[in-house]
Order: C-alpha cells, then structure tokens, then sequence
C-alpha cells in the first residue's frame, strides 16, 4: 500500500515525465527520418553526395583510351611538335568514339578554324610560342597544305 | 522473450534509423579508389598559357555547364608601365573562342585561367546553413545539388566568384575539379584539353607526382593569400598585380 500512496503523491510527476519522453522519442524518429542516413559520415554533409558527384558519364576518354588503337598517329605525332598536345585537345570529346568506334565517327577538322586558336600572332602569347600573322602567311590557303597537323613541321612528311 | 508495448515503442525509431542505413548502403565508389589516398589540387603554369580557350570548352562539354556561366574560365591581363595597381583585363564570353590579337604595345600582357581553388579552409562551406557544400576526405569542394536550397550565401562567400546558381536547377553550381574523372584515374576536362601543359592536376600526397619537385624549384603562388583559404590551386610565375 506504501507504493500505491507514492504514486498517488508523485502521479503528476510521472505523467509529465513520460509526456517528455514521448515527445523525446516523437522528435528521434521524425530526425531518424527526415537526416539523410550518410549525413554526417566524414563531416557536416551527405557522404552519398560524393558518390553522386562521381558517377557523371565522362565525356573526354583521356590519351590512354586514344592510344589503345591510333598507335599509326602516335608515331607520327611523338615525333613532332605536337607530341605534348592531347588527341582531344583538337578533335574534341571523344569518350562515345571511344566506347563505340564502328559507329560514332569523330567529326573532320577544319584546320582553317582550328590553328589559328593557337596560333594566330598576338602579343599577348609568349615570344617562343609559334606564332603566325594569319593574312600575310598563307594568303588563304590551307594550313594543311604545307603542315601535317600531326607533325607540323614543312619536311616532316607524312600523310595526316 | 516477451515485448512489451513500451519497450517496442523505445526500440521503433531506433529499428527506424538502422532500416534507412540499410536502404541507402554504402556510397558507390571507383574500384581502387581510396579517398585518404589524395589530396587534390592544381597548378597553373601561367608563362605556357596562350589563351586559346580549349579548357573553358572542354569543360563547357564535360559538365554541361549553361551558357553564360563558367566553371572555369580565363582572363587576359594588360599591364601597363604606368598603371600596376589597375591592370586592363577582359574575358570575352570567358575566353571561351580565345581573345583578339593582342597589339606589340607598352607593357605586358599574360592569361591567368581561372577555377575553383578547392580550398582547404573555405569560406563557401563555412557558411552553408544546410551542409550542402564541403570539402570531401580527398581535398574537393563539392555541391550536394540534391540538398541546396539555392540561398547563394556561398557564392557571396566565395572570394574568388567561382560559385553561381543554376539557371535551371536553381541551385548552385561549381567546379567538382572533374571528380568524375580524377576518381577513375583520369585527369581534369580542363587539363586534358589544354594544348600547352599550362593546366596540369596535382596531388599533394602522392609522393611520386612532380609537384614537389616543382614547388621546390618555382616560384607559385596562390590567389589571396591573404584570405587564408587554404587554396589549392597553384599559379606559377603569378604576376603580383593579378588580384
């Protein structure tokens, strides 16, 4: 009976304490829902949002992909001054070609438009950089009349 | 074992909390890829820039990037003898079809491409209200586009404007440094196109890449330095009145 007269004193108590830990439960399961589930995982931010961020279809396949078939050009290229500059650097993204080479065919270059991005004369581009005053040098014709873009020295030969 | 009503009331959101955990697995990753194995950067080699715009169309083409925003893109500086302190510079649609020809004049002109510098410390999180943008374990500063509001609180942060709003998604947008790409072992769009080298990706903690060499060896700098961001976007031959 000592029991039953302690709750009776203490009833009020008691049911304001587990209006608390309702309301506590209420509020972990609204957050257990409403948190991402990686939220928090290496910082103040949704972990899986990296994930998301990495799985982007890549567009430009990168020189190895390239390399895998055109060893022909590689040579050629190697050997000339362009040996630095990246297949895509001109022919553009090619990571479709890559995947599919029977069907996707890369676009022909106009080599009209395409040098001239590097290598028009401007002052503002280094002395040691070739550089070509676009009027007086070729007077409008094709720059691969004389230059193989591959290896685009006069006497390198070659056919591309 | 017998449950009663409170003890399963105790255990629901906690059964709760382990059933979402379970639903959303571990975050996919590229074979191979360890997170704490990197630590991303880039270095810019300012005196082998010639302004052609390859890197602001291949990452135009990368990332689908709206017109008239950049992820990246480059500026073209003219300093004169006479004014240090203001040099001219343009940056016709972001140098995206290259730059007119430059006149042989007074003073000197150079290009300085420009991107987010995937700052250690950056301002741009730090005032994120919904931790929609951080810095990921391998030096990256990322979007979470799934989970920003659109506030622009980090492109006012940001001090070096690399950050703008979808015109779309109407939410923020930025520079991920490829992170499609380096997690695959690929390099940056940017990088890949650039015809003269003057974009190289870096990482500061594999021992083998020749960035140690060549911070030993140059002189790099970083943009404001004075801000301490902690940026890892490197600039060699950085002239001082680029701001």
């Amino acid at each position: 009976m000592g029991g039953m007269n302690h709750f009776k004193d203490a009833g009020h108590l008691y049911r304001f304490a587990a209006l608390f830990v309702i309301a506590f439960l209420a509020f972990l399961a609204i957050r257990g829902y409403v948190v991402p589930p990686s939220f928090g995982k290496y910082g103040h931010y949704r972990a899986a949002a990296i994930a998301e961020v990495a799985s982007r279809p890549v567009q430009y396949a990168g020189h190895e992909a390239c390399e895998a078939c055109h060893s022909d050009v590689l040579d050629m290229k190697n050997a000339g001054k362009h040996a630095h500059v990246n297949c895509e650097a001109c022919h553009g993204a090619q990571s479709q070609h890559a995947a599919d080479p029977g069907t996707v065919t890369p676009a022909k270059l106009d080599t009209a438009a395409l040098c001239v991005r590097c290598h028009a004369a401007s002052a503002a581009r280094a002395k040691t950089f070739p550089q070509v005053n676009v009027e007086k040098h070729s007077s409008g014709v094709s720059c691969e009349t004389c230059h193989k873009p591959h290896s685009p020295a006069i006497d390198a030969g070659g056919a591309k | 074992m017998t449950l009663s009503r409170r003890h399963f009331l105790i255990l629901l959101p906690a059964a709760a909390v382990a059933w979402k955990s379970v639903l959303a697995g571990s975050p996919e990753s590229a074979p191979n890829y360890q997170m704490s194995d990197h630590w991303w950067g880039m270095l810019i080699d300012i005196p082998k820039c010639i302004g052609c715009g390859n890197c602001v169309r291949a990452c135009k083409a990368e990332n689908d990037v709206p017109d008239g925003f950049f992820r990246t893109w480059v500026e073209r500086y003219h300093v004169t003898d006479e004014n240090m302190v203001n040099p001219e510079v343009i940056s016709p649609d972001g140098g995206k079809e290259g730059f007119p020809a430059a006149k042989e004049d007074a003073g000197k002109y150079f290009f300085v491409p420009k991107l987010c510098n995937h700052c250690a410390d950056s301002p741009c999180t730090q005032v994120c209200p919904v931790g929609a943008t951080f810095v990921t374990p391998d030096g990256v500063v990322l979007a979470d586009q799934k989970y920003c509001l659109g506030c622009a609180y980090c492109v006012q942060a940001c001090p070096y404007g690399c950050r703008y709003i979808h015109p779309e998604k109407k939410v923020v947008d930025k520079c991920t440094l490829c992170y499609h790409r380096i997690t695959k072992g690929l390099t940056t769009a940017c990088a890949e196109s650039c015809p003269t080298g003057a974009r190289q990706l870096i990482d500061l903690k594999n021992p083998k890449d020749p960035i140690h060499e060549f911070l030993k060896t140059h002189s790099v700098q970083v943009l404001k330095p004075q801000m301490a961001t902690g940026a890892k976007v490197y600039y060699n031959d950085l002239d001082g009145s680029v701001r």
